[in-house]
């Protein structure tokens, strides 16, 4: 076990230490809200000489994810953050890094796309980025950031594995709010996380190799889009080896899905991010009422734990998924998408509702959250038909 | 080190290709032959040629041949001219002439 110390400290704070614990070579950043406290930090942390890192400053997320790429590429371990538009902006670089198969780690502080603006929390912004081939973690509290945050460099740098990877934390919920979390000491980060050894990187001078190169014209793109489907299917055993390294160090338990009350539920809520929190606050109420409720949260969204999911849901009455995007003109939201389609091969159908909630900050009230259980509770029983897509709580 | 052979790419599976498409060996754009792009080739008229070589300065594929600070009787390297006429545009003899490369075409009127 490592030696920890708790403190109060927000999310982004604690992005800007395990940065500076996993000390990165380059770190290329453009500040957006809610992710801007990150790279104030982290640019603090490296005036001070804290971090041997070098610090990027560009002039838009374009150019910070060009610069961590071509930082990457010459063999740098890289970080950065952004959220929202930024995220947006990156996105033709996004699917580079991933190609080019470059274990870049970036937070995500989940916020609404405009229009119209808006500065809250959604998940809009990275369920656009999920096809883009990076891995994607999804945090509830400040906590699970941290973690998110340290177990991403060994995950992505596995030689099996060589992709980027996406952390997501909730703007301003857990961004901003002051939550209670463990930090381990900086040896045991260190010792953890280990040394990066970049392969056919650009500053290996002894074995030179060109990068960018063109694969068209009946070349092998098609055989390279192979290989990095291969990496990320690989990626899931990794992520589990490295969070049961980390559970063992940290004392804290990590799965690609975390279930809560599922072993006697009959109807089930899935979410991703800080919503979890009030999710299992309500399951709690609705037992102590008599309706048998349980939770999965999904920690780990690329790649989708198919059979955990599968496992975990097979045997209930009713399951509703909150959606904390939309995806416009499809029957339902990402998350309920990828969840009834892991149901679909089980003998026995389970009925599956979706609700998109909280869009652009919108407040995820607990009586909202009981009004699913309930419905979820009315299907089980029969009494209720399923019905299409919601907008849990929209006028 | 030894010259990457990539003559069998075509049955190589997935796994073959190295990690991020890189090409790991230096110096293999000369094997790769482009010239097959080209639409015209470049003939040079020897006797009007003076050998100022400024064909070979301009040339953007280094498809020019010197030898001995002269142009080499086998002036272009047709493996790799795309034919883009800066060299015949370029001399300032008009020694050099582009023509159709690879079919008899119809005269145009």
């Amino acid at each position: 076990m490592a030696e920890q110390k708790t403190v109060a400290t927000t999310g982004n704070s604690v992005v800007a230490e395990a940065f500076r614990q996993c000390a990165p070579d380059v770190v290329a950043a453009y500040p957006i809200t809610p992710q801007t406290t990150i790279v104030e930090e982290f640019a603090k942390i490296v005036a001070q000489g804290r971090v041997h890192t070098e610090y990027v400053t560009v002039e838009s997320e374009h150019s910070a994810m060009s610069a961590c790429i071509g930082a990457a590429a010459a063999g740098a371990r890289v970080m950065t953050a952004t959220a929202s538009q930024g995220l947006a902006l990156m996105w033709e670089e996004l699917y580079i890094a991933s190609g080019m198969r470059l274990p870049i780690i970036m937070a995500n502080t989940n916020r609404a796309l405009s229009a119209p603006i808006n500065i809250h929390c959604d998940h809009s912004d990275v369920m656009g980025a999920r096809d883009s081939g990076w891995i994607i973690l999804f945090a509830e509290t400040a906590q699970e950031v941290y973690d998110n945050t340290i177990m991403a460099v060994p995950i992505g740098e596995d030689p099996e594995v060589l992709l980027p990877v996406m952390t997501c934390l909730d703007g301003f919920i857990t961004t901003h709010s002051i939550d209670r979390v463990q930090l381990m000491d900086d040896d045991s980060v260190t010792a953890f996380v280990g040394d990066y050894e970049p392969q056919n990187a650009l500053l290996d001078t002894d074995n030179p190799v060109s990068h960018g190169n063109f694969a068209g014209l009946g070349g092998p793109y098609f055989e390279f889009k192979k290989t990095q489907r291969l990496a990320i299917d690989c990626s899931k055993g990794v992520i589990e080896r490295v969070g049961e390294a980390f559970s063992k160090l940290s004392g804290r338990p990590f799965g690609l899905i975390e279930t809560d009350m599922m072993d006697d539920a009959e109807v089930a809520i899935v979410v991703l991010g800080s919503t979890a929190g009030n999710v299992r606050y309500v399951a709690k109420q609705m037992r102590a009422e008599g309706v048998k409720a349980g939770l999965v949260k999904i920690r780990c969204f690329r790649p989708f734990p198919v059979e955990e999911m599968v496992s975990a849901l097979s045997d209930m009455k009713a399951v509703g998924v909150l959606d904390r995007a939309d995806s416009f003109g499809a029957e339902g939201g990402p998350v309920f998408l990828e969840t009834r389609s892991a149901l679909y091969d089980l003998e026995s159908r389970v009925p599956v509702v979706n609700y998109i909630y909280g869009l652009g900050g919108s407040d995820v009230r607990l009586d909202l959250i009981r009004t699913v259980y309930t419905d979820l509770s009315d299907i089980a029983a029969g009494s209720a038909s399923l019905h299409g897509m919601q907008y849990l709580g929209a006028r | 080190m030894s010259k990457w052979d990539i003559s069998k790419m075509n049955a190589w599976k997935a796994e073959q290709f190295p990690l991020r498409g890189v090409i790991p060996d230096a110096g293999n754009s000369r094997d790769y032959v482009t010239g097959g792009w080209r639409s015209e080739r470049p003939v040079r008229d020897v006797e009007t040629c003076t050998d100022c070589l400024l064909c070979w300065v301009f040339c953007p594929d280094t498809a020019v041949r010197v030898e001995n600070e002269k142009l080499a009787d086998d002036t272009f390297d047709l493996d790799h001219c795309k034919g883009c006429g800066v060299c015949a545009n370029e001399c300032p003899v008009e020694a050099i002439t582009m023509v159709p490369e690879g079919c008899e075409l119809p005269e145009v009127k």
